[in-house]
Order: structure tokens, then sequence, then C-alpha cells
């Protein structure tokens, strides 16, 4: 191998040279028109332009459930819905950065918490669901809700529940602490190797699954307006309860009952209540299949409290957004208005991707399974996400402080004093 | 670049007798050079068209010359030299200094969340945003109806009565209307009403339209999105064109332009929706100014310097030692131990990143559970393990890299040297350090330098090993011990609560690309000493 290479190798043909330079030119050209020059408004009304097409981004999970109610709008208008499978990860930062050039799709399906920013960045377009809104549930309509306006065709509805192994505990608890003294009595008597377990990020602790423990000791992140919609000037964690709670994890932690474990992350946690090493796992529908596969007989109990309010978990909607420049609204709301409210639909979606539907007709039947109307019935109890911008600025503190408390480090009250004025800090700015 | 081109080459090159091979000027030659060319043009045609339709002078400027040029370049006999330079100059161009052109072009504008786009688009988003549905109103059944070029509304009531209505005209009766199965209106004399397709040919109109109530703008304004359901909507903010400001229909606030991407009242009441725009030297000044970043910036720039100059050391150490002695002429089975050698190299960073983070879980990961013996050792947790880690594990990932350049260059090193100062006595070690080493160098500085740069930017190891963790404790931003100035630029831009800051982002980046660029060309002139020892 040869480390001194040059980079002017010259072709042995013209033709290649000239490929090169064709290939680039359309590089060059492209480039310099693609930033802004596709802002195309007046050239694609669909009869005049002879275009036929929705563009809909969607991730790979979900695909599958909407080619059947695609071809059934193709059948029924003419119009083709071109399904774009998009990086979960990616869509929304390129849904916010495209939309603006013209180039973004028609309609996105994501979770409601995207809203906010999407909204800040004017890249969707409200939609009146009209009487439609009854036959939702009630939450899945007010998190696609955003400062008075509707904005999506919500389809799911999902949050997390306490799995319990049958087999260790028989019966469900109702307090934290009945959960902690079942599962010590597990590990003490029937071979159990943890009493509880969550699955933590080791680096960065995680709030949402600790959450419903957050809230039943009184201390929710926001506070909402007359609208119900969360307040961003009203941070509620440093309410009176915060510092309580901050020590309730210190004594659950590491340094304490050892509870909570912040190395247990959530591949382990799943391994681990998979293998039937403890009784407890608080988390969401995904990892139920699983452990059914491995012969977990799980029973979903309802959140344990720690305080003397009810344990809110959050709840994320998935929903069908409008994007802001589509030269199609009419037919994207046609199609998300009367297509994917159908019972039909939410009833692919739900088979196709496990969530519980949004719609209530689908839901009941859905609820048929027991696992579902369990965390259904959670679901009711629960809060949206707060789907505002301003709680990106919470989680990184919210998780750093938690998992230091967990680990043992600190002073639960001045630890959890300083994230709440670093927050305030934060979204001053 | 035309000074570059322009160059007088000597161009008429006798054409060789020899061999009729596919020379410029042969058949098949000339005709891939006209189809060639012909396919660009035919596309630079359709996006100089774009460009004009949407009146993008400046870059359509750009764009001619650009295609006037090419074409000058390879339809004219000779220059053969420019025909070989253009495709690798307009690369350049549009790879390397556009990118680095337009992120200096962002560093000065407030490009992020917030300001995503232009202000008609801001306007027009508010706009939609602000009409807001009067609270239990009724839904209105609506056909579209046309008269001359006029598209109207037929409004059914919920209780059955029907009316008409335009943008400007208010709800008024209508004779002659017929009903469809359901009780809807669908038709009234002298309308024609739109069939679907049509609705669907006249969506922008369609959704545009706005019927007033009544007489009274207050009562409302009917809207479809549609064409079969209408809504009774009323605007929470006005926008007046005329005076460039939105008005707040319940309290009487006036937003105005800020000159700062928004539009913000008096007292500084901001509505959060805003535009792009240039702000001159603020990003740069927040990157210096900004107490939260101060501080820990100092320990991230020395770290970050300590991980690029650790990584190269650690990799090109372990890689030279490995090569030198795979590299012994008595080793057998040296094609095994080279391919076991090479394996890490074939594993995706951020991959290696996740993994490593799992074997160096505290309490159940394979390194303490295994190899210590259960030990509890916080790898990733305590700062200057932590930082330990993270050198090992780019070590790991790097060292075949430099052990695959390492084995390529002494196997190109002259063994007639090694001999003759053998024969003179030199010990294996003195020939190592005073002929290997020095002739290796030589081929190898460039691409020590080039690693180090790549390491200054290690974005992926930091992120899925440690995240940049453990947190400092001195500052209110989400900073740590491992993180690098690319993490640095990314947590600071992208999650710190405003949302992302494309702009900031830009700005440090660029400041990064100059230390990148001072340091390298620094070194680049040091290692020109180095080949000096070969002329």
């Amino acid at each position: 191998m040869k480390v001194h290479t040059t980079g002017t190798t010259a072709p042995r043909r013209r033709a290649l040279a000239l490929g090169a330079v064709s290939v680039t030119a359309a590089l060059v050209l492209s480039a310099c028109g693609g930033g802004d020059a596709a802002d195309n408004a007046d050239s694609t009304d669909l009869a005049s332009a002879g275009a036929t097409t929705l563009t809909m981004w969607v991730d790979a999970e979900r695909s599958p459930a909407l080619t059947e109610v695609t071809a059934q709008f193709k059948e029924d208008t003419g119009i083709e819905i071109k399904l774009v499978t998009k990086d979960f990860e990616q869509v929304s930062d390129d849904f916010i950065t495209q939309v603006p050039t013209g180039k973004g799709p028609d309609l996105i399906v994501g979770p409601h918490d995207w809203l906010g920013k999407f909204v800040l960045n004017g890249v969707v377009a409200p939609i009146e669901l009209g009487d439609k809104a009854a036959d939702f549930q009630e939450s899945a309509v007010s998190a696609m809700t955003y400062e008075g306006s509707t904005y999506g065709v919500p389809y799911s509805i999902e949050n997390i529940g306490l799995l319990r192994n049958t087999d260790l505990v028989p019966e469900p608890a109702t307090t934290m602490d009945e959960v902690i003294a079942n599962g010590q009595d597990a590990v003490a008597t029937k071979g159990a190797e943890f009493p509880f377990l969550v699955g933590m990020d080791p680096k960065q602790g995680d709030p949402y699954h600790l959450y419903p423990l957050q809230t039943s000791m009184g201390v929710p992140v926001f506070g909402t307006d007359e609208d119900g919609g969360y307040d961003a000037t009203k941070l509620e964690l440093g309410s009176e309860n915060g510092a309580a709670f901050a020590a309730k994890l210190k004594e659950w932690g590491e340094s304490g009952a050892g509870i909570l474990n912040s190395n247990i992350s959530a591949d382990i946690a799943k391994e681990k209540f998979n293998a039937g090493a403890s009784p407890y796992f608080l988390t969401g529908p995904w990892n139920v299949p699983l452990a059914e596969e491995a012969g977990i007989n799980v029973a979903v109990d309802p959140l344990p409290t720690t305080g003397d309010q009810p344990a809110q978990p959050f709840v994320g909607v998935n929903g069908f957004f409008i994007s802001s420049k589509s030269q199609n609204s009419l037919a994207a709301t046609e199609f998300a208005l009367n297509y994917l409210t159908t019972e039909a639909v939410q009833d692919a979606m739900f088979e196709g991707g496990g969530r519980p539907p949004a719609l209530t007709a689908s839901f009941d039947k859905a609820a048929a399974d027991p696992i579902v109307a369990a965390f259904g019935e959670i679901g009711a109890n629960g809060v949206p996400m707060p789907a505002i911008p301003e709680m990106e600025a919470v989680w990184a503190d919210w998780g750093g402080t938690e998992l230091a408390l967990i680990k043992g480090q600190g002073d639960p009250a001045e630890s959890w004093a300083t994230m709440v004025s670093n927050i305030e800090a934060k979204i001053a700015k | 670049m035309v000074d570059q081109l322009d160059t007088p080459v000597r161009s008429d090159i006798p054409a060789p007798k020899t061999k009729p091979r596919r020379s410029p000027d042969s058949t098949a030659g000339l005709l891939a050079k006209i189809l060639l060319l012909g396919l660009t043009d035919a596309f630079a045609v359709y996006v100089l068209m774009a460009l004009f339709m949407n009146e993008k002078w400046t870059i359509l400027a750009v764009a001619t010359a650009v295609t006037v040029l090419i074409n000058w370049i390879y339809l004219r006999r000779g220059g053969l030299p420019a025909k070989y330079l253009a495709p690798g100059v307009l690369f350049l161009l549009v790879f390397q200094v556009f990118v680095v052109v337009y992120s200096g072009y962002i560093a000065f504008t407030n490009y992020g969340d917030g300001h995503n786009s232009t202000k008609d688009d801001a306007i027009s988003s508010i706009s939609m945003s602000a009409q807001k549905r009067i609270p239990d109103s009724p839904a209105y059944q609506v056909s579209v109806v046309e008269k001359g070029d006029v598209l109207s509304l037929l409004v059914t009531d919920p209780d059955g009565g029907v009316r008409i209505g335009t943008t400007g005209e208010p709800l008024a009766d209508v004779d002659g209307a017929e009903l469809g199965s359901t009780g809807k209106a669908v038709g009234a004399e002298g309308y024609r009403t739109l069939t679907f397709n049509e609705l669907l040919g006249a969506q922008q109109e369609i959704t545009a339209i706005q019927v007033p109530l009544g007489e009274d703008l207050d009562e409302g304004i009917l809207q479809t999105a549609d064409g079969s359901n209408a809504y009774v909507f009323k605007p929470v903010l006005v926008y007046d064109e005329a005076a460039d400001t939105f008005t707040d229909t319940e309290s009487g606030a006036v937003y105005t332009d800020g000159g700062e991407g928004s539009f913000i009242t008096a007292d500084g009441e901001r509505l959060a929706t805003g535009w792009k725009v240039g702000v001159g030297f603020e990003n740069f000044e927040r990157a210096f100014t900004d107490p939260d970043l101060r501080g820990p910036l100092v320990s991230v720039i020395l770290w970050t310097f300590a991980f690029a100059l650790g990584s190269v050391l650690l990799c090109f150490g372990l890689g030279l030692f490995l090569a030198l002695t795979f590299n012994h002429p008595n080793l057998r089975g040296k094609k095994i131990y080279r391919t076991v050698m090479i394996l890490p190299y074939a594993f995706p960073a951020f991959l290696a990143g996740l993994v490593w983070s799992g074997m160096l879980n505290q309490e159940f990961g394979f390194i303490n559970a295994s190899l210590f013996g259960g030990a509890d050792i916080p790898w990733l947790t305590d700062p200057w393990l932590a930082k330990f880690s993270v050198l090992l594990v780019n070590t790991w990932l790097g060292f075949p890299y430099m052990f695959l350049v390492c084995t390529g260059a002494l196997q190109s090193l002259p063994e007639d040297v090694n001999e003759a100062a053998r024969m003179d006595g030199a010990s294996a070690w003195r020939i190592f350090r005073s002929i290997k080493l020095p002739l290796l160098l030589v081929s190898t500085a460039p691409l020590l330098i080039s690693t180090f740069a790549f390491n200054f930017n290690n974005f992926n190891v930091i992120f899925m090993l440690t995240g940049g963790g453990p947190r400092f404790s001195d500052t209110n931003m989400d900073i740590g011990a491992t993180d690098l100035l690319i993490t640095l630029v990314y947590k600071v831009a992208f999650g710190q609560g405003s949302g992302r800051d494309y702009g900031l982002a830009s700005a440090l980046a660029v400041i990064i690309f100059i230390i990148v660029a001072v340091i390298s060309a620094v070194s680049f002139r040091q290692t020109k000493a180095l080949e000096e020892v070969n002329s």
C-alpha cells in the first residue's frame, strides 16, 4: 500500500472526464438552486399540473398498516399517496428544515410532543376535527391541541404501566412501599434477584419512567393555564414536595435500599425481567410481547403511588399532521379527516404497531385484550407529555439530578433546588 | 477560477501516429463528448429555467456563468489541463468551498428553531394558527359552487336552512336550492357545482375562501378545509399589511417587526414564530461572553487537545508496534494475525461506542463482571476514568488503521539500507530509531495530522460512549468531563432549551474550523522538514 497519493490522477479517457464534469455541473447547479429556489408555490395544483400525488413521511413500523387505506383512497379519489419511510430519529428535524423550502411532505406521522416545535417553526397547519373529535379519547385530542388549535389526527395512545410477574407476586399492590416490600420478599423467599426494575440510562437517568412516582407526590413538571395547556412560566418542579421526592430517590437509590439502580439500562432491565429475575418492571406496552414470549405470566398493575396524589404517567399520542405549506391541503385534509379516522384504519394501525388506538370504537375492540385494557386505564389517568418547546430545557438537568441522587451523590434538597434554578435560567433565555 | 483554467498551455500536441486509440478526435470520443455535454446542458437549461421562474437572479447569473464556462472548456480545441482540472475544481467548490461559505453565512444569522424561514412564511403561518374555531360553534355542511370565475360556498345550516356566500360577501339566502339525499344542499340556480376532481384542482382557492357569517365581522368567518365541511373561525390576531403589524383582537396589543426576526410588542411580548435575519457578530459574541460557556470552554478545549493528541499517539504507537512485530520475516501465519488485527476497523464507530458502553457498565458490564471479577469500577461515571475509557475505546477503534498504514509503509522501505546498517553493526533499536522511523514518518506524517484533525472532531465515540459526561458541576449547561468541542457545539446549539440554534452552531463550528486549520497548516509546515530526510 502506497501512502503518498496525490489527488490528480488523470483519467485515461476523455469520456470519463466529461462524465465527471456533467455530474459535477449537475451538482453545482442543483446545489446553487437547491437552497431556496424550490418555492414553486403556483405550479402544483393537482389538476393544472396533472399531479395526483400526496407525500407522507412515516416510519418503517407504521408504513405497512397504511398501505391498505392509501390504496382505498386512490381508488376513491384517484390521488396516490406516496409513503416515504424515514428514520424516526431524523424525521422531525427534516420536516422542520424542509417544509419551508417547499420540498417537505404533505403529511407526517409522529408523536404529539413534536407539536410545539412544529408550531414554533410554523410548519404544521391546524386541522378542525369537528364532530369527529367526539369519537376520540379525550386525552388524545387534548394532546393534539396546542395553544387552543388542534393540529393532528390522533391514532394511538401510549403510556407506561407496572408489569408484574404473577408467579413471583400473585396480588397487585397499590403503593410503592407495598411494591418494594413484595419485591424484597420475592428476593428473599422466591429466588428473585431484583425487587424492582426500571430501565435507566446510566448516563442521563430516566425522568420519563420515574414521573408517575413524582406526580403521586404532587410534583408535576409544568403547571397549566386556563385552557388546560402547559404554561412554561409555571415550573412546578420547584414546588415544596420536590425536595421530598428527591429525598425518596436517594432513599431508594444505590446508597439506600437499592431499589433503583442506575446501572440497569433499559436492555438489562428487559433481559432480567424476561429471565424471571424480578417481580416488577416499570415499562410500556412495547415490552409486554417479549416477556410473554419468554414465558413470564404478566399482569399489568396500576402505577403505584408514593404520596397522596394519583400516579400520573406521561401519555404520548401519535398522530398525523399536515404541512403548513402543502400545496394539496384539501386532499390531505380529506385523507386525514375522512380516511385516517375510520375504525378500519385505526384497527389496522393497532394490529401493526400494538399501540392502543386513539379512536374510542377501535380502543374498545382492542381492550378485549386485558393488557391493552389495563394500559388504557392507566393512560386515562395520565397527563399528556408537554409539547411546549421549553420542555427541552428540562430533560437534561432533570435526568442528571435524578441520576446523581440515585447514585447517592449530593444532598437531595440542595441538588433539587439547584436543578430547578438551572432549568428556570434556561427557560428564561 | 477562470485565471487558473486559463493558463496558456501548449495545446496542439501532434497526435500519436502509431495507435489510432480512442483519441479526443475519434468518432466515438466525439459522440461521447457531444452526448455528455448535451445531457449536462439539458439539465443546466432545466435548472436555469427553474431559477428564472423563481426570480433568483444572483444564483441564475452564477449558474449561467458556470454552464458557459463548462461548454467553453470542453468545446474549444486544446486546453487539456483545464479539461482535467474542471471537474476537480467544481467538486472542490461544491463540497468544500460552498459548505464553508454557507456555514460562515449561517453563523451571522439567527437561523434555528423559531427562525426557520422567510418573513412571508412566518406571517402566513401566524395568520393560519391565529384562526381559532369559535367554541361550540356548529359545523356547516358546504358545497363549492361557481358562477363566472367566482367560487362560493353553498352552506347548509345545521337546522336545514340553505345560504350562499363568498369571500367578502356575507351569507345570503339563495334561490332554487337543490338538496341531496342527506338534506345537504348540492346545487343552486345559476351556479355550477364543482365535482370532487375540480375541488382538487382548485385547492388553494377553496381553502382561501372566507365567508363572513354576517355583516359584523365579529360574528366570525366560515372556512372550509376539505370542501364539504365548514366551521366558524375568528382570528385572535389580525395582520395589517400596510403597517406590517399583527393586532391581538382581544387585548388590542400591537406586534411590530422588531428587526430581530420576530413580531414583538412594546413591552417585549413576542410571537413565537419568527423568521431568519442576519445578526452580525452576535453569535460569536455569545460564544465568548456567555458566563455558562466561558468557564467549561477552557477545560473542554484542553481535553479536546489531549484527546486528539492522545488518540493519535496511542493509535500510532500500537499500530506501529504491531506492524513491526508482524512484519518480522520469520513470523508464521501473518495473514491470519493481520486479518484479526483489522477487525475493529470494520466496526462502525457509533456501534462500537454503544457496545463498549454496555461492556463498561459499572455493575453488569463484561469488563467489570468477567475481567475484574465483579469489581465496581466506575469506568464511565468517574471523570478521570471516563477520560481513560474514551481514549481506550478510541485506540481500539483507531489502531488497525495505523497498523495498515505502517505495514504498508514498512514494506515499501528499501531493504538494502537495513542491511547496510546491520553490516555496520547497528542494533535493531538503533536501526529502528535512526532509519526506519524517520523514513516511515515521511510517508505517515500527513496521515497523523489528518488523524489528529479527525479526532479533534470525533463526535461518534464521545456521544455514544459517555455522552460527554460525567457532568461538570460548575455550569448550568449540560457539559461534562469528556465533552469535545464538537459535542459541546452539538449540545449548546441543539439541546439547551431554546431549541436548535443553527446560527450559534455555525459560529462555534467556524471557530473550531479556524483552530484545526491553523494546527494543520503549522504541522504540515513542520513535516516538510521530515521530507528533507529523503532528498
